[in-house]
């Protein structure tokens, strides 16, 4: 049983959390390792934010258990609060303070000795390259270093848990990859992360992922697994007319779904279509399109797109039937 | 010690957030300041000069010093003598006139058997403002046995009864104080705390270790020294411009405005509770400024309410902080912490604290 608990930083089971008529989190099973970074994937609305709020203890479940580092949530929250850093999805610190006042603060907060306090805010200054900038107001900083910023101020007293809320929106690909460095540096050091976003390339990073679709987790595993699990088999279409051959494709019932990437095409269709290499072929030319088809690997918007898309074809029959 | 430090943490960012808002700084110079002036010498509620008309039936010595003294009450200017009361009606039907005073023939006699009314006085019932100074003319005792008239000269009377001292800025600028603390402290507190909410902050205070007590009075420690910043003020404005006197002590006016600006502060404390913007937190507050400032005895004699109004009046903190500060600057009353209007005010910010911290929870919903 204990080390049941130390494997898992959390558990939930059956949460939910219903606004009105409305299931904003919908019975969801999560275990999430302890030291892993784990990601929750999924398109605006689909209850990442709240599921982290619950988690925190911000929200309370409608229905479901927590328990987040062996502690129960929402009623043992207040002693959770010592051990989790949470970065807000909308940046949450001050910015009529600067950069050093926000970090002083918050050590202050978490009652961080004096000195141990002050050494603290040195060496996050330092590591997040805002040195320069420690005497600027937090409101005048710029998207990266903002979310610097932010980080610092949650892992300033070195939780255990992190909780990152779509951590990256506003951030370019540099800072981004820079902070993920970050996050695998403090994974190695045994913090647990749990991160929200809706960038593919974020979600691939993680140790393991949780897709969000409407309040569901309509897939849950490493982002490698989730790619060989999908129920598709991918093709690329390279032609002249793309827009033709995707009105064309789109048209087809067999094909699961068609996205536009740059010049050429995604195709999707169910394994249990046959021969659907062909298929695909034969719409093109009876299409009087010329084009190459390839079998590809599934990435991970492959993933997204199917497992997104089943969820809400089973609701739609659901509520057929 | 944590705790301690924690409240410290609060309390610390906020002074230096407010020291950087120019807006708040600016208000709480700028609000006792322009009313000051503004009661002290825009409203200007004592009447002067009513344009007055009068017919004299009588012409005896008596009627004439009667209407002299009133004349030199200043309240009124007999700018026209007529000779008969339809004459006076057709010039206040006209607007030219506010007040008639019509002296029977018989005035000599009817003043001195007293049964019935010596004169008449006509006033122009438009004005809420002239009706009263009708009144009070006509309560001017003309009672003419030369000696008492010696004593009580008739012009000076007519002043204090029109304006019972409650009307003179000497009686406006402790009545101020008290308003000025209820707009300003309520409505920053409140604000302050409903700003985090909105500006996302609070969702990042939640998730830290920081307890409702600790926050709340983080948040309103630097207000109290913002009241006492105005507390002076108005105080030495009202000395400079007014030359108003403190009777009592000066310790007196600061503790007794401790308690008030804790009440407000409560107050303010409570709104943000319930309020989710900024401006439906200055909504409320003004729910509440506005029946404080009009039943609270400020504007109008609190025994001349209506009942019911004086009952919600006793519930307002103003109205009670208003008789401590006038007793404490105008009589000179030593401040009493168990007098009942003190214990009011101490009940109102021990519940409305108490209210405050149990409904602010750490959650969103
Ligand atoms: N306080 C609330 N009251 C009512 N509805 C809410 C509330 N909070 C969230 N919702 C609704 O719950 C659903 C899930 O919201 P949530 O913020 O968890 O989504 P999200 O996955 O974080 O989206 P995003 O990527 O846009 O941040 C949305 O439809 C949202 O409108
Ligand atoms: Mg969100």
């Amino acid at each position: 049983m204990n080390s049941e608990k130390e494997k898992y930083a959390i558990t939930a089971t059956g949460l939910s959390r219903r606004f009105g008529d409305l299931f904003a989190v919908n019975n969801i099973d999560l275990k999430i390792p302890t030291g892993s970074i784990y990601g929750f994937l999924g398109p605006n609305g689909s209850g990442k934010s709240t599921t982290i709020r619950m988690l925190c203890g911000l929200l309370i479940p409608t229905s479901g258990t927590v328990e987040v580092l062996g502690l129960q949530i929402p009623k043992q929250a207040e002693i959770l609060k010592n051990q989790i850093g949470y970065m807000t999805q909308k940046f949450s610190l001050y910015d009529d303070l600067t950069v050093k006042e926000n970090l002083s603060f918050v050590g202050e907060i978490y009652a961080i000795p004096r000195k141990q306090r002050k050494l603290r805010v040195n060496e996050l200054l330092e590591e997040f390259e805002l040195l320069d900038r420690a005497k600027q107001r937090a409101g005048t900083l710029s998207g990266g270093q903002r979310q610097r910023l932010a980080l610092a101020a949650a892992i300033l007293h070195k939780p255990s848990l992190l909780l990152l809320d779509e951590p990256t929106s506003a951030v370019d690909p540099q800072n981004r990859r820079d902070f993920w460095a970050t996050l695998f540096v403090l994974a190695e050091q045994g913090t647990t992360i749990l991160v929200s976003t809706h960038y593919m390339d974020e979600a691939e990073r993680c140790h393991r992922l949780a897709i969000l679709d409407e309040g569901v987790i309509v897939a849950d595993n490493s982002p490698k697994k989730l790619g060989e699990n999908i129920d598709m088999n991918v093709y690329e279409v390279i032609t002249e007319k793309t827009n033709e051959a995707r009105v064309a494709l789109s048209n087809i019932s067999e094909v699961f779904s068609v996205t536009q990437v740059g010049l050429h095409l995604r195709v999707l269709l169910p394994k249990s279509v046959p021969d659907s290499l062909q298929k695909v072929e034969a719409v093109l030319q009876s299409n009087d399109l010329t084009g190459r088809v390839t079998a590809i690997e599934p990435n991970l918007e492959d993933v997204f797109v199917a497992v997104t898309e089943k969820h809400r074809q089973e609701e739609r029959q659901e509520v057929i039937s | 010690m944590k705790s301690l430090l924690r409240l410290y943490a609060i309390f610390h960012k906020e002074f230096t957030q407010l020291m950087r808002d120019r807006l708040t700084f600016g208000m709480i110079a700028g609000i006792p300041l322009i009313q000051l002036v503004l009661f002290g010498y825009a409203i200007n509620t004592d009447v002067r000069n009513l344009t007055a008309a009068l017919v004299d039936q009588a012409g005896t010595s008596m009627s004439r010093q009667m209407v002299s003294d009133m004349g030199a009450s200043q309240v009124v200017d007999f700018q026209y003598q007529l000779a008969t009361v339809e004459e006076l009606t057709t010039l206040m039907d006209a607007g030219k006139i506010s007040i008639g005073l019509v002296i029977p023939p018989d005035f000599d006699r009817r003043v001195l058997s007293g049964d019935r009314a010596a004169a008449q006085i006509l006033v122009d019932g438009t004005d809420p403002i002239i009706l009263g100074v009708g009144r009070q003319l006509a309560s001017i005792p003309v009672n003419f046995d030369s000696p008492r008239r010696l004593q009580t000269p008739a012009g000076l009377e007519v002043r204090n009864f029109y304006n019972p001292e409650r009307r003179s800025a000497v009686n406006i600028v402790p009545g101020l104080i008290g308003v000025i603390l209820t707009m300003t402290m309520a409505l920053f507190t409140a604000v302050a705390i409903v700003r985090e909410k909105e500006r996302g902050n609070m969702e990042f205070l939640i998730t830290t270790p920081v307890k409702p007590l600790e926050l709340m009075l983080g948040k309103i420690l630097p207000y109290v020294a913002i009241g006492f910043i105005q507390v002076s003020l108005i105080l030495l404005l009202g000395w400079i411009l007014f030359s108003v006197p403190i009777q009592g002590k000066l310790s007196d006016v600061y503790l007794a405005a401790l308690v008030f600006i804790a009440a407000n502060l409560a107050l303010g404390l409570f709104i943000s509770t319930s309020a989710k913007t900024q401006f439906q937190a200055m909504q409320m507050t003004f729910f509440f400024f506005l029946p404080s400032i009009l039943l609270s005895g400020f504007m109008f004699p609190f025994d001349g309410m209506p009942k019911a109004a004086q009952f919600i009046a006793e519930v307002l903190p103003l109205t009670h902080f208003n008789r401590i500060i006038r007793n404490i600057m105008l009589r000179g009353t030593e401040l009493d912490f168990l007098s009942t209007d003190m214990l009011a005010l101490i009940g109102f910010a021990f519940v409305a604290l108490s209210i405050a911290i149990l409904r602010f929870n750490k959650r969103l919903d």
